[in-house]
């Protein structure tokens, strides 16, 4: 703390020699600017609360509305973590709601045949790790771009776990016992339990992103990619490692939804790709890798939860579900890269 | 094995009878370089005259067909990137050198970072050290840049000064330089030449690519002037006026050899006070 006072140089520069980062209170602009993205999320994340608030105050002063979102918001806001991380790198991965349906079936044909959840869970989530390797290897062994490669086993994917389960709905009824129904998907005060384990998920990814060795990694091959294997970087390994993540996040997001309705359909996961994406890229995620956060994404799932309620609430159909996350997509991604060239 | 003093006499550097052949093709042939301790050399030729293979070779990307490496005046085989790098061999590229929208911080610290047990970082520590090599050796004493500062709003002579501070923080004992001063402008190249000194002033040794002898010249003790895979022809700037490289670069383009003798290189690199 006391390296100003030998260093005259020190008292020129009034960034922090303790290490610490740029705080709000010394320094406002300075922070304003270096956290100009996250800032600019939370401010939209509040206004367009506020919005709701005084355009639907019955809803959206009671806490009902919030128990609504800690039902659904966990459903493609698992995923969409560790998927921020793909895509802060310059992949993608498409075929995640495809590897929550074949993590089921793992998870149901195992179930049936011992009755034993817990090794349920486990076949899933290992299924979904299997699913995330295959599409690593297609994308850095191969050399498949991630977006054709990932399109592509989202179909194989989906067909698979279809053939397997015989096109069959299931109903999971009996694991209502267990106790890992009542800590996956149980209630707290009315919340659904997947709530709690989105906020773990993110506070995990949030710190393997911003506070480890892998993170600092990520950030590097999304940003330039021959900077990260000329410093040393296994640049390889990584990218597998982020397609694994996401593969074990969808299987587990894939058990959270189908406990939650206490049934198992072949489509589960349909119709969370758009909201998935709407949420990393609302977040400020960049589509051109090296930048993105994690809260963003916290708030780019809610403000995509909060929508998704709003339509309901509006008296809108389900029809126009897809054109408004469509919108979303298009509009914020948009913004972003005239952010980026203008101010970049 | 040569003894402790043996090494502390030998070349940094030295490449012996090296020869690099693609698919039929000669890229360098029987090519003897040595760079002394502290010492900065320019290495200068046309595109194709072998310079990137010569670096790849020290890099530890390609192998030699032909010939002999010596660190230290320990003959060194089968070298990798990573043994290359554990020798101290740093390559400093303009283009590839710092993940752009990154901070300083994770910059200077990119694959190497300071890190607690099972990996975690320790942001404070790299923060604290970044904010020292900003006053120190990088010289940033604005109010403007601080260990948080995004680098792409760097010019291209301070990025390729943060790479060399980079550089010689991790212990680097031999930088390359590829084509530093390409697309800066003539303040940026001042700002590059005084990065380029501080690598002498830390006792390391440094070779600079370029096809122009004008952004060697002022800097490098000996230029070492490469010419479709030999070597055409070695000269002290110290001896010579910019002119009188000029004129030499030009008969070299013409005729592929140089009429003027080799000057002499000194043992221990660095001038004639060690001259033996």
């Amino acid at each position: 703390m006391t390296d100003t006072a030998e260093d005259p140089k020190g008292s020129v520069t009034d960034s922090r020699p303790d290490g610490r980062g740029i705080s709000f209170r010394k320094d406002p602009k300075r922070f304003l600017s270096a956290y100009a993205g996250q800032v600019g999320i939370t401010g939209a994340f509040i206004a367009l609360w506020l919005t709701f608030v005084f355009a639907a105050p019955d809803t959206f002063l009671k806490l009902d509305i919030y128990r609504a979102f800690a039902a659904t918001i966990p459903m493609f806001g698992i995923v969409a973590l560790p998927l921020t991380l793909v895509i802060v790198a310059g992949e993608i991965d498409l075929s995640f709601p495809s590897v929550m349906a074949l993590g089921m079936v793992g998870f149901v044909l195992v179930w049936e045949a011992t009755g034993n959840v817990g090794l349920a869970v486990l076949t899933a989530l290992l299924i979904g790790a299997a699913a995330g390797l295959l599409n690593a290897f297609i994308v850095v062994k191969i050399g498949v771009p991630a977006l054709v490669a990932t399109i592509g086993t989202m179909f194989f994917f989906r067909g698979l776990a279809t053939v397997l389960i015989g096109g069959r709905n299931i109903t999971l009824a009996p694991t209502r016992d267990s106790i890992l129904f009542r800590v996956f998907v149980g209630k707290f005060h009315g919340f659904p339990l997947q709530s709690f384990w989105l906020l773990l998920v993110a506070v995990a990814v949030w710190i393997l992103l911003n506070r480890h060795k892998f993170g600092a990694a990520v950030y590097v091959i999304g940003d330039n990619i021959q900077t990260a294997e000329l410093q040393g970087i296994k640049t390889g390994r990584v990218r597998m490692i982020l397609f694994v993540l996401v593969g074990v996040a969808a299987a587990f997001a894939g058990i959270l939804s189908s406990l939650f309705i206490v049934s198992f359909f072949p489509s589960v996961g349909e119709g969370q790709l758009l909201p998935a994406l709407a949420a990393v890229f609302v977040g400020g995620t960049s589509v051109f890798g090296g930048k993105g956060t994690i809260l963003g994404t916290v708030l780019g799932a809610f403000m995509i939860g909060t929508i998704q309620a709003g339509i309901v609430a509006v008296g809108l159909t389900g029809f126009y579900t897809e054109l408004i996350y469509g919108a979303v997509i298009v509009v914020s991604v948009s913004i972003h890269a005239v952010v980026q060239r203008r101010f970049g | 094995m040569p003894s402790p003093e043996d090494q502390q006499r030998a070349p940094r550097l030295e490449l012996r009878g090296v020869t690099k052949q693609f698919a039929g093709v000669k890229a360098l042939s029987d090519v003897n370089f040595r760079l002394g301790r502290n010492e900065i050399v320019g290495l200068i030729g046309d595109n194709g005259a072998g310079k990137s293979t010569l670096i790849k070779i020290v890099c530890g990307y390609h192998e030699q067909t032909k010939g002999e490496l010596l660190f230290d005046g320990v003959p060194v085989t089968n070298l990798t990137v990573e043994k290359a790098r554990e020798l101290g061999v740093a390559a400093v590229y303009q283009e590839r050198a710092l993940a752009d929208l990154q901070t300083l911080w994770r910059n200077i610290f990119i694959g190497q970072e300071i890190v607690t047990r099972f990996g975690f970082l320790n942001v404070r520590e790299m923060r604290r050290a970044t904010q020292k090599l900003m006053l120190g050796s990088m010289g940033f004493t604005s109010t403007a840049v601080t260990p948080e500062s995004v680098v792409k709003n760097f010019s291209g002579g301070e990025k390729q000064g943060i790479a060399i501070t980079r550089a010689l923080y991790f212990d680097a004992e031999i930088l390359i330089l590829d084509e530093p001063a390409v697309g800066l402008s003539i303040s940026e190249i001042d700002k590059l030449l005084l990065f380029i000194q501080s690598i002498r002033d830390a006792g390391k040794s440094a070779i600079l690519i370029d096809h122009n002898i004008f952004h060697v010249y002022e800097v490098a003790d000996r230029v070492v002037v490469l010419d479709r895979g030999t070597i055409a022809g070695r000269f002290r700037p110290k001896h010579r006026s910019v002119i009188e490289l000029t004129e030499i670069m030009r008969e070299i383009a013409e005729t592929g050899t140089s009429s003027v003798p080799d000057d002499p290189f000194e043992e221990g690199g660095k001038g004639e006070e060690v001259a033996s």
